[in-house]
This record gives structure tokens, C-alpha cells and sequence, in this order.
């Protein structure tokens, strides 16, 4: 690339901070500007960011021609030195950060963009935009951070703007809760990373630095050989990416996250935020990898999210309420990939999902804007006629979502759950791995056995005993991948339908609003029209990158995403043959259009009454998909009031009685109570006091004598 | 059979130039004298005269930091005169990285308390300002002394202009809480007298820090005087179950008050652990380590649960500054470098922190005379401004990467972990391992990070968020200049100290590496035997390297 006369390295601080001074701008003088001016500091600033962001990615193109492990840093200043513990401020753009720079800031900027035309008569604007900025700079420490506390820094970050974000309308008490919960339920989820990251930094040498740490967990003896704490640090993680990518049972925060403005969710969902815990597995594939137990935890956690909100979805009758359940959905398959150790395939899926997201958020945007914000898909219909551009675009969403080829959901989709089944941990690599654990555990179990020290033999049977139990249990889980499919593949079907359902509701038939909405009703303006339009292209070609017989068999996605990725797909191996890949491809198309097939049928074709009779059947199941399972009820009255009942006794007995009544103010009354006593006796009368004297002498010279 | 560590980070040299430490010392009570000789009719006069004279201390404290040798392992600066000769006390004051900090910290947040008083004081300005600038002497001689005796003297010192602080300028229950607040403080404190003169008795007639560091004293006369010494200052933290004296004072004392309290006296109970008991008593630290560090999680747990239960902002406040001052208990307890340096940031942190809401509380207190949260609700439309900082300082508050709280909370974290992590599995002698200990405890202590989300957030949203319910809060002015200038000073800080801690650990590296190397192994002969076998060998293995 001899388009660059300096390195690369020196755009990303330049990338993170474009962001942070439009959000300051914005934030602190946004008063005084002009409605345009807001618009373009905060559109501008990241549309620099990504323009930016594609001069790195090409940069890092160019430089890996002539070192395939190439990466940009760039190291700023030692931001917390203490002890042993050193932390640098500091990013890196290897080939996984500049996948994500571009989906955070391209996609960021159309949301941007589009926002213009959404939120164009609220006079929050410069406050709202400037969340918006923040947001993104959020994001970008998270996806460029070189170390975990640099990306600990946007990830809690994208949790305090989505605080501000969601309740951008504090004057409605519901949305500042909304608000509070997602701030809280991220928090909850954050613990376990923090503690993961005290973990790490006590084992590995005071350093979270992704370089270093790879290095030290490619050789046992430099790092940790023990497999369950490995797999303690791993869930712990894990535990954190559940927050962040609202998996069960951390995704309560995400459906109420429709209280924010509807470019917010496109934002939060698509491209930002919820990826970060898909990002952050991917970026530690050398440590998961390394536990295959906690991986099939991972695996299964995402499944089970996937089909658990997939069917949550297929009820729900708000426009971004469907969306929002989607989102979860899909996150479950991403993290079902990162867990089945097909890390490429869950970026890959994250990267089409940005676009086909995104997309459908903005189209729901722009129809509850022209419906004056309606959300409730029973009141609407035919707008296909109001509303031809966001008709196409969200049409072809729904196809990309869908998995139907050659639409980008198809491939990402398809790949995850070909690898799911196709690939499996190489437990002889992983024992080999582990040897010194399994050497220490047998030396312990030997000597516990009461063997003597200088037995070696009996070590050595031991050991291999405990080797080979281990490499046993590795390979009972391959049971669950199966399970993980078939799941995924449930969950593909209801996508289908609930997003047709979704469609045919909204765009065709005949509307079934109030007139004076319906004539009002307008197609989009053009920012958030082109924004569209972009992001529906993108829907449609964006899954090419990565189509697997592109080139023979050279995937290009795959290929670019392999030196962060080298690690774990060398402890994780297998492939498919193609016949079965052409199987299992043809599947998830059958599963697909079957799914498409049955919501044209129930919704598709004018109105009918089958889905509500399927309803009145099926009440109690139909009920508890509605009230999305009672989930919220359940923690309510199982955390929240639990939490505040204890507070209460504990303030009330503990605080007030224990310790203030009887430990501080007790003894005080006691000591005035004795001066009470004391008091009796001063009385004034000499003839007392005399025969006190008397007595006293008395008593002093009985005891004496 | 125990060896004993040369605590040589107290020694200290005697320079022989100009005092500084001294003037420093002395400047706040020259100020109150002068103010004490106008006539007091003019507010408007001593307010100057109190302004003026903080604003000159701090600018004699910057001239302490310029002179302060960063990269030195001792005291530095030293004045050491002979005092009282007929009982062998000096004055000896000096500074090192331990002191530093709250220093700064005193003289930075007095000025700022002048002008916070500006108008939340509406009475007897002139015995305000005398009683002010009297206790900012007494905090900066508590800061410095390394006699005991000084130090004792200061100590007590603080408690009158704070009592009278509260008792005169306070809320309604006033007279209760001030006399609580002294009661309770005071008591500890003659514990600690006790404990100094039967120091001064064996070490032969010297109330030299430096000297009753060396003295040989038997395990039982250890645990006995660390434990007076140690009431005195967890009375001050306070720790949990010797906080409940603290809800009422900070909820009676008049905004000014509360953030002296909370801003630099709170600090002087873990600085006096750092700065005298441990190092006076290290085995009795390592033996009653265990018992520290639960009262320390429970104080942290305990208290953010009681800040969810309170209905008054202020009360909130003080219940989440026993939250707070339990993590920088944990790190002082834990007691390696990492976790040390972390409490000592976050002792500060809090300062400024837990400083800047309590003047955001009064601000409002002014306008409504009123810190009910139901009296509020939606005010952040009324006054953006207020409601802007107030979120911000609370992201502080609850420790978001960036802001100054995360450094803090984040080293003492990853300091107790890597005690935990690496502390041997079996117990000394039957037992809970201290390994156990630590890892429950300190994940135990997590959980603060989620309860104080939840006592913050809840208070801010039913605040600032939602309609206006009560028609008083419909012609709420927002913030004046002057306010927003106080707010900026503290926003300034909070960003700094978030992004580039660098200066502020740098301040207290060198004295907390050289304060560890003596007392953590006498501290870990005791809790952690093994621990402490193990440690050895790895100084040893680095030495011979």
C-alpha cells in the first residue's frame, strides 16, 4: 500500500477520539448550535471514523502481503502501573478489530444518519446526539483495546451510554427504568468478567495484554496447566458476555431496551453493544478453547437462547418487541457458534446480522415514525403501498434473516450450524496441553494412596489414568453439538415465521388503523431512505465474503480472520464432507422457506382466523409465550423483592437495634441511668453524709483490723 | 522466633532549612487568628480572610509538593524540634507518600468548602470560618506528625471545630448528632492515649514513632495495643459495626461539614492504621487480619444495602461512603502493593467523589430545604445542568472505567485476588485458609459493584427521571455560575485521576514499596506461614539475581 506515507497505527487513536470530541461538542455547547450544526458534528465525526477505519483495513491488507500475522499498534502511555500490575493505554487493530471497526463505524454512521430524519422535532437533539457519539467511541475502545482493561473500558462504557440512550426520555418514569435495568442486568454480568480478568492477571503475570496472554496460554508451563481453573475463568467470562449479548439468563435488559428511540435499538442491536460478548469469545478463542467443557456450556447456553426467544417472538404484536426478541435469537446463534468453536463463523454472522439488523430496526423506525408512533403490528397493514422503499428494504431483510440464499443470513446462518456438528475439540492436544496438571493431581493421588515418593511407576499409571479419563470427557460432549443443531435448527424455522409474520402484518393486506393515521403516513425522508437502501444491499451481497466454494475451496472471510484465530482452530478441528454440507445446506433452506410457507399461510393471504383458534387452543402455552414466560415476574419476585425485604430487616433489626441501640446508644443510657442513681444519694443533708461517713469508717476498720 | 523488620521508611532526616511543614500547619490557625480580631459584623470580610488564608495554604501545599522527592523511601521535609523537654516530646513533622495525597487533598478541598459555604452558611460566618480553618490545622498536623504524641494532640484537636461545626450550624437533631459523633470519637481515642503512654513507657520516655517501632513488645501486649489503636481509627473509617455515628453526623452537619467529614476525616482513620498501627503492631495486623477483612466485607455489603433503604439523599450518601471506605479496607487489609496503592487512590476518590455529592445535595438542600427523594422526581428537566453533573459524579461513584472510582476499586480488586490466587490451600494449623478467606471474601465484596449500581441509579431516576410531581419543584433555578464553577473542579478531577492515574500512584509508589517490605512478611508470619516461607524465597531468588 504505498497509498501511506506513515503507518496505519498512528489512525486508531485518531479513530476512538473523532467520536469522543463530537459527543463532547455536542454535549457540552450542543445548546447554542443550530439544529444542522448538531446533525453534521455528529454524522461527520463518525463518518471520519469510518473512512478512517477502511484506510486501516486496507492498510492491514497491504501489510499482510509481506507478514500474514500483520497488525497495527499503537501504545499511548502506561495507564495504571502498580506493583506487578501494569496497564497501557493502548489499541490494536489486528485482522479481527478491523473486521469490527468497520461494521461499528459504517454502520454507526448510517444509524446516524438516519437519525436526522427520525428524531427531527426533538428538542433533545444535541444531548441525544452526543450520547449517540459516546456510544460509539464506547465501542470502539471495545473493539480496539489491546488489552482486557482497554476493552473492559468500552464495555462498560456501551453499558453507561446505553443507560443514557434507552432512557433519552427520562420524563417517562417506565423508559428511565428501562434505562436503570440495562445498566444494572450489564453490571451483573460485568462482575464475572472483572473477576476473570483478576483471575487472568494473578495467574498470567500481571498482564491482560492479548499478545502476551496468547503467548502464555500456547504453553502450559508459562501459564495456567490446571484444567477447572481454566474453565472457571472461562464461564466466568462467559458470564459477562451473557450481559453483553443478552443470553440467558442476562437478556431481561434487552426487550425493555425498545424504550429507547428506535435508531438506538438499530444501533445497540445491530452493530454495537450486544456484540461485544460474541467479540470478546472470539478474542480469547486461545483460552476457550482450551476448555472444551466450558465451551459446550457456552454452546448450549446460546442454543437454548436462540429457540427460547425465537418462540417468545412468534406472539409478540409490538413492531420492535418482535425485533428485539429476533435480536436475542440471533445473538443465540452466534454465541452457539463461538461455543462450538467455529469463532469465524460467529464473527461472520455477527457482521451479516449488523446489516440485515440494522436495517430492519430503521424500517420499523421509519413506519412508526409515518404512523406517528405506532408500534402495534394489529394496527397496521398495506402500508406497501405507503411506504415503497421501506417495503423493499425491509422485505429483503426479512429474506436475509430468513436464511434464504443467496442472501447474506444464509451463509452465516448455514455455516454455524454445519460446524456445529461438523467440528470437535482435539482432546489428544488439550491432554497434551494439561500433562503437567495431570502430572502434579497424580503425583498428589499417589502419595494420598500412600505410595512411596520414588514410585514412579504407580505415577505413571496415575497419570495416564487420569489422562485418559479426561480425554473421555472430552469426548462425551460431543453429544450436545447434536443437540445444539437441532435446536438451531428449530430456531431457524420460527425465525422464518416470525419475521414473515412480521412482514405480512405490517406491509400487505389491508391496514387496519385509524384513517387520519393513514393518510398522514409517508414513506421515509432520504437520510434514513439511503440509509436503507445501503444497508438492504449490504443484507443482500454482504454474505458473499464469506460463501464457501467462492474460490474453490478459499473462503475469504474465513482466511482473513486466521491469524487471530489460529489458536483455537488448532485445538477445535474437523470438517464436513461435501456431500453433507450440501445436505445440511439444503436443510436450512427447506427449514427456511417451510417457515416463510407457514406465516404466508396464517398471515399472508388476507385475514384469517387459523392463528387465532391455534391461540384459544393452546391458551396456556400461547399466554406464557405472550408474557415472555414470566421471566421478568420470576426475578422480581425471586431478586428484587427478596433484595429488598433483606435490606429492610437488616437496616431495621441489625442497623437500628443491634448496633445503634444496643452497642452505642445502650451503654450511654445505661451510663445516664447509673448517674440517676448516683444522683439518689446527693441529697444535701449533712446527718446523711455523716452517717455514711460512719458507717464507711466502720466498715473500713472491721476490714482492716 | 519472630523476626522483626526495621520499619526504616519512618526515618526521617532533619533538613535544618525553613519549616514548610510547619507554616503549612500553622497557616489555617494564623488565619483563624486574624479572622478572630476583626470585628464581626462583616461577613463579607471574613469570608475573604477565610478564603484568602486557604487559598494560601494550598498554595504552600502545591510549594510541599514541588520540594516532595518523588522516587525517595522516607519521610521527607522534616521539621524535628525539641518541644516539651521536661517529658522528652518533639515536634516532628514530616511527609512521605502515605500523607502526601490527603495533604493535597486538604488543602485543595478547604478553598472549595469556603466558596461551597458561600451561601449554604447564613449565620455566624466569623465563628464558621475560625472553626474551619482551626480544623484544617488539625487535619494537616493528624497528616503529618510522626510524634505520637503531636499527632495525638492534632488528633483531638480536630474533633472541637467539628463538634461545634455540627452542633451550631446543623440540621434540626443536631445537638444528637454532635454529641454522638464526639462521644463516639472520643472514646476511641482515649483508648488509643492509654495505648500511647504505655509506649512511651517502655520505649523509656519518647513519643518518636521512628523509636517505638523498635521496641520488642510480647505477642499479647501486641494484640492489646493494636486493638486500642485500631478502635480509634475504625471508629474514625468507620467500619462496620462503628459506623452508625456517621449517618447522623453527615445528615445534621451542614453541607461544608459533610464534606470535611466525608472528604478527609474518614481518610485519617485508614491513614492512622496505615501510618501507626500496622507498622507499630504488624504481627497483631497479621493476626487480626481475618477478623478485619470480614468486618470489611460486611461493610461493604452492609452498607450499600443500608443506602438502598434510605429515603433521604444524604443519608444515602453517608451509608454508601461505608461501602466505599470497606473496599479501601479490603485493600489495606490484603496489604500488598497493588492492593495498597488501589486503597490509597481510592481513599482519595472518595474524597472527591463522595465531596462533590454532598455539596450537589446541598446545592439543591438551598433551594428546597428539603433531601426527602419523594419531595423530588423529574427534576432534571427544571435543572439539566445540576442533573448532568449529579449523573456524572454518580458514574464516579460507582466506579465507571474512566472516572477516577474504577482505578481505585480495580487495583484493590486485582491486588486481593492475586493474595488469594497465590496464598498457600492448608491451613496453618487447622483453620480456615486464608486463601479461602480472601477469594469468598473478596468475591463476596463484588457484589458492591452491583449494589452500588442499584442504590446510585434508583436514587438518581426517582430524582431527575420521570414527571414533575410536586408543584415546589416547577421553579427550580438551576446551578449559578459558582456552583457550576465548584462542580467543574471536581469533574476536572474525576476525569484526570480516570484516564491518567500515572501522577497520583506515582505519589505514593515509592513510599508504599518501602512501607510493604517490612511489614507485609511480619504480617504474613502470622496470618499465612506458608505464605510467608514462600515469599521469601522468592526475595531471596531475586536478590541473588
Amino acid at each position: 500500500m504505498t497509498a501511506f506515507s506513515f503507518s496505519p497505527s498512528a489512525l486508531l487513536p485518531i479513530i476512538v477520539l473523532l467520536p469522543l470530541l463530537g459527543g463532547i461538542l455536542n454535549g457540552l455547547f450542543g445548546k447554542r448550535f443550530s439544529r444542522q450544526t448538531v446533525y453534521a458534528i455528529g454524522s461527520t465525526t463518525v463518518l471520519a471514523s469510518f473512512l478512517l477505519s477502511v484506510m486501516v483495513f486496507q492498510g492491514l491488507r497491504g501489510a499482510m502481503v509481506t507478514d500474514p500475522n500483520a497488525a497495527f499498534r499503537f501504545e499511548a502511555y502506561h495507564w495504571i502501573v502498580a506493583g506487578n500490575y501494569s496497564f497501557d493505554f493502548a489499541f490494536l487493530a489486528d485482522q479481527l478489530s478491523a473486521v469490527m471497526l468497520r461494521v461499528v463505524t459504517g454502520v454507526g454512521f448510517l444509524v446516524h444518519l438516519s437519525t436526522t430524519s427520525y428524531m427531527d422535532d426533538d428538542p433533545g437533539i444535541a444531548r441525544y446526539f452526543a450520547y449517540l457519539n459516546l456510544f460509539v467511541f464506547s465501542m470502539l475502545m471495545l473493539v480496539l483495546g489491546k488489552n482486557l482493561a482497554m476493552l473492559f473500558i468500552g464495555w462498560e462504557g456501551v453499558g453507561a451510554c446505553s443507560y443514557l440512550l434507552i432512557g433519552f426520555w427520562f420524563k417517562d418514569m417506565d423508559k428511565a427504568e428501562a434505562g436503570q435495568k440495562a445498566f444494572v442486568v450489564n453490571r451483573i454480568g460485568d462482575i464475572g468478567f472483572v473477576v476473570a480478568i483478576f483471575l487472568l492477571l494473578a495467574y498470567a503475570g500481571g498482564s491482560v495484554d492479548f499478545d502476551s496472554l496468547r503467548a502464555h496460554f500456547s504453553d502450559s508451563a508459562r501459564a495456567i496447566d490446571h484444567a477447572p481453573t481454566i474453565t472457571l475463568i472461562c464461564l466466568l467470562l462467559f458470564v459477562g458476555a451473557c450481559g453483553k449479548s443478552a443470553q440467558i439468563p442476562l437478556y431481561v435488559w434487552l426487550p425493555d431496551a425498545m424504550a429507547g428511540p428506535t435508531p438506538v435499538s438499530a444501533l445497540i442491536h445491530a452493530a454495537t453493544m450486544v456484540t461485544a460478548g460474541v467479540y470478546m469469545i472470539a478474542r480469547m478463542n486461545f483460552l476457550f478453547a482450551l476448555s472444551p467443557h466450558a465451551m459446550t456450556v457456552v454452546m448450549m447456553v446460546g442454543a437454548l437462547t436462540a429457540i427460547f426467544a425465537a418462540s417468545i417472538g412468534l406472539v409478540q404484536n409490538d413492531i420492535k418487541k418482535v425485533l428485539a426478541y429476533s435480536t436475542v435469537s440471533q445473538l443465540g446463534f452466534m454465541v452457539i457458534a463461538v461455543g462450538a468453536g467455529a469463532f469465524a463463523a460467529g464473527i461472520f454472522h455477527l457482521f451479516t446480522h449488523a446489516f440485515f439488523k440494522a436495517c430492519l430496526f430503521l424500517g420499523a423506525g421509519a413506519v412508526i415514525h409515518g404512523l406517528h408512533h405506532e408500534q402495534d403490528i394489529r394496527k397496521m397493514g398495506g402500508l406497501k403501498k405507503k411506504m415503497p422503499l421501506v417495503n423493499a428494504t425491509f422485505l429483503i431483510s426479512c429474506i436475509a434473516i430468513a436464511g434464504l440464499p443467496p442472501l447474506a443470513g444464509f451463509f452465516s446462518k448455514d455455516a454455524i450450524l454445519a460446524e456445529t456438528v461438523a467440528l470437535k475439540p482435539d482432546a489428544e492436544k488439550l491432554a497434551a496441553y494439561y500433562e503437567g496438571g495431570f502430572k502434579r493431581q497424580a503425583f498428589a493421588e499417589a502419595g494420598a494412596a500412600g505410595g512411596e515418593a520414588a514410585d514412579m511407576a504407580k505415577v505413571a499409571a496415575a497419570e495416564q489414568g487420569i489422562k485418559k479419563h479426561y480425554i473421555e470427557s472430552v469426548e462425551h460432549l460431543g453429544i450436545w453439538r447434536k443437540v445444539a443443531f437441532a435446536l438451531g435448527l428449530c430456531a431457524a424455522l420460527m425465525t422464518a415465521f416470525y419475521m414473515f409474520r412480521l412482514y405480512f402484518l405490517t406491509f400487505t393486506g389491508e391496514y387496519r388503523g385509524d384513517h387520519h393515521t393513514w393518510d398522514h403516513a409517508h414513506d421515509a425522508p432520504w437520510p434514513m431512505g439511503s440509509a436503507l437502501a445501503i444497508l438492504a444491499a449490504l443484507s443482500v451481497v454482504g454474505g458473499w465474503v464469506g460463501m464457501p466454494f467462492a474460490h474453490g475451496h478459499y473462503n475469504f472471510f474465513y482466511h482473513w480472520l486466521e491469524p487471530v484465530l489460529a489458536r483455537g482452530k488448532e485445538l477445535v478441528e474437523g470438517e464436513l464432507a461435501p456431500s453433507v454440507e450440501y445436505g445440511l445446506m439444503g436443510l436450512s433452506v427447506l427449514v427456511a422457506s417451510i417457515g416463510v410457507f407457514i406465516a404466508w399461510q396464517l398471515y399472508g393471504r388476507g385475514v384469517s382466523e387459523v392463528p387465532a383458534r391455534i391461540a384459544t387452543t393452546f391458551r396456556p402455552v400461547y399466554n406464557a409465550l405472550l408474557n415472555k414466560y414470566y421471566v421478568d415476574e420470576f426475578y422480581h419476585a425471586v431478586v428484587i423483592t427478596p433484595l429488598r425485604a433483606v435490606s429492610r430487616a437488616l437496616f431495621q433489626v441489625v442497623d437500628r437495634v443491634l448496633v445503634d441501640l444496643a452497642m452505642v446508644r445502650g451503654p450511654g443510657y445505661a451510663l445516664v441511668g447509673l448517674s440517676h442513681l448516683g444522683r439518689l444519694a446527693q441529697t444535701g443533708e449533712v446527718q446523711a453524709y455523716l452517717i455514711g461517713t460512719v458507717v464507711g469508717v466502720a466498715a473500713l476498720a472491721w476490714y482492716l483490723i | 522466633m519472630e523476626t522483626t523488620f526495621a520499619q526504616t521508611w519512618l526515618q526521617f532526616q532533619s533538613h535544618g532549612g525553613f519549616p514548610l511543614l510547619t507554616l503549612l500547619c500553622a497557616l489555617p490557625t494564623l488565619f483563624a487568628l486574624v479572622a478572630l480580631m476583626v470585628p464581626g459584623e462583616h461577613g463579607a470580610v471574613h469570608k475573604a480572610i477565610s478564603l484568602g488564608g486557604s487559598l494560601l495554604t494550598l498554595l504552600v501545599g502545591v510549594l510541599v509538593y514541588q520540594q516532595f522527592n518523588l522516587s525517595s523511601q522516607t519521610m521527607q521535609l522534616a521539621d524535628d524540634f525539641a518541644w516539651i523537654p521536661g517529658i522528652g516530646a518533639r515536634w516532628t513533622l514530616a511527609i512521605d507518600g502515605l500523607s502526601l495525597p490527603l495533604v493535597l487533598l486538604t488543602v485543595c478541598l478547604t478553598p472549595i468548602v469556603f466558596i461551597g459555604a458561600w451561601s449554604a452558611i447564613d449565620k455566624r460566618w466569623k465563628e464558621f470560618a475560625i472553626a474551619m480553618l482551626i480544623l484544617e490545622t488539625g487535619m494537616l498536623g493528624s497528616l503529618l506528625a510522626v510524634d505520637m504524641l503531636v499527632f495525638y494532640v492534632f488528633w483531638e484537636i480536630m474533633l472541637i471545630p467539628m463538634y461545634l461545626i455540627i452542633g451550631i450550624w446543623g440540621g434540626r437533631d443536631r445537638i444528637y448528632a454532635t454529641v454522638k459523633f464526639f462521644l463516639y470519637t472520643m472514646f476511641g481515642s482515649l483508648l488509643m492515649l492509654v495505648a500511647i503512654l504505655y509506649l512511651y513507657g517502655k520505649a523509656g520516655g519518647s513519643f518518636s514513632l521512628l523509636r517505638l517501632t523498635q521496641l520488642h513488645l510480647s505477642t499479647p501486649e501486641q494484640s492489646w495495643l493494636f486493638a486500642a489503636f485500631a478502635l480509634a481509627f475504625l471508629i474514625k473509617v468507620p467500619v462496620f459495626p462503628f459506623h452508625t455515628w456517621l449517618p447522623d453526623a453527615h445528615t445534621e452537619a451542614p453541607t461544608p461539614g459533610s464534606v470535611v467529614l466525608a472528604g478527609v476525616m474518614l481518610k485519617l482513620g485508614t491513614y492512622g492504621l496505615l501510618r501507626f498501627a500496622i507498622p507499630l503492631f504488624p504481627a497483631a495486623m497479621g493476626k487480626f487480619s481475618p477478623l478485619l477483612l470480614i468486618l470489611a466485607v460486611i461493610g461493604i455489603v452492609f452498607g450499600a444495602l443500608m443506602a438502598y433503604m434510605q429515603t433521604d439523599v444524604k443519608r444515602l450518601v453517608a451509608y454508601s461512603s461505608v461501602s466505599h471506605l470497606g473496599f479501601v479496607m479490603l485493600g489495606i487489609v490484603i496489604f500488598n502493593e497493588e492492593a495498597l496503592q488501589g486503597a490509597l487512590l481510592q481513599g482519595l476518590n472518595h474524597g472527591i467523589s463522595t465531596g462533590a455529592l454532598f455539596l450537589l445535595v446541598g446545592f439543591v438542600y438551598e433551594r428546597r430545604h428539603t433531601r426527602e427523594i419523594s419531595e423530588f422526581g423529574g427534576i432534571a428537566k427544571r435543572m439539566p445542568v445540576y442533573a448532568a453533573f449529579f449523573v456524572f459524579i454518580t458514574m464516579s461513584s460507582i466506579a465507571l472505567p474512566l472516572t477516577n472510582g474504577f482505578v481505585g476499586e480495580f487495583l484493590i480488586f486485582g491486588g486481593s485476588f492475586k493474595e488469594g490466587v497465590h496464598a498457600a490451600f492448608v491451613p496453618p494449623g487447622g483453620g480456615m485458609p486464608w486463601r479461602t478467606l480472601v477469594l469468598g471474601g473478596t468475591a463476596v465484596a463484588t457484589l458492591g459493584i452491583v449494589l452500588g449500581a442499584v442504590y446510585m441509579l434508583s436514587m438518581v431516576r426517582r430524582v431527575f427521571f420521570g414527571p414533575i410531581t410536586k408543584p415546589e419543584n416547577e421553579g427550580l433555578a438551576d446551578l449559578t455560575f459558582r456552583e457550576r464553577a465548584l462542580m467543574s473542579a471536581f469533574a476536572v478531577f474525576v476525569i484526570w485521576i480516570g484516564v491518567m492515574p500515572g501522577p497520583f500512584l506515582k505519589m505514593s509508589e515509592a513510599t508504599v514499596h518501602a512501607m510493604v517490605a517490612p511489614s507485609r512478611p511480619a504480617i504474613l508470619q502470622v496470618r499465612a506461614p506458608i505464605d510467608y516461607q514462600r515469599e521469601l524465597k522468592q526475595a531471596e531468588a531475586q536478590a541473588a539475581r
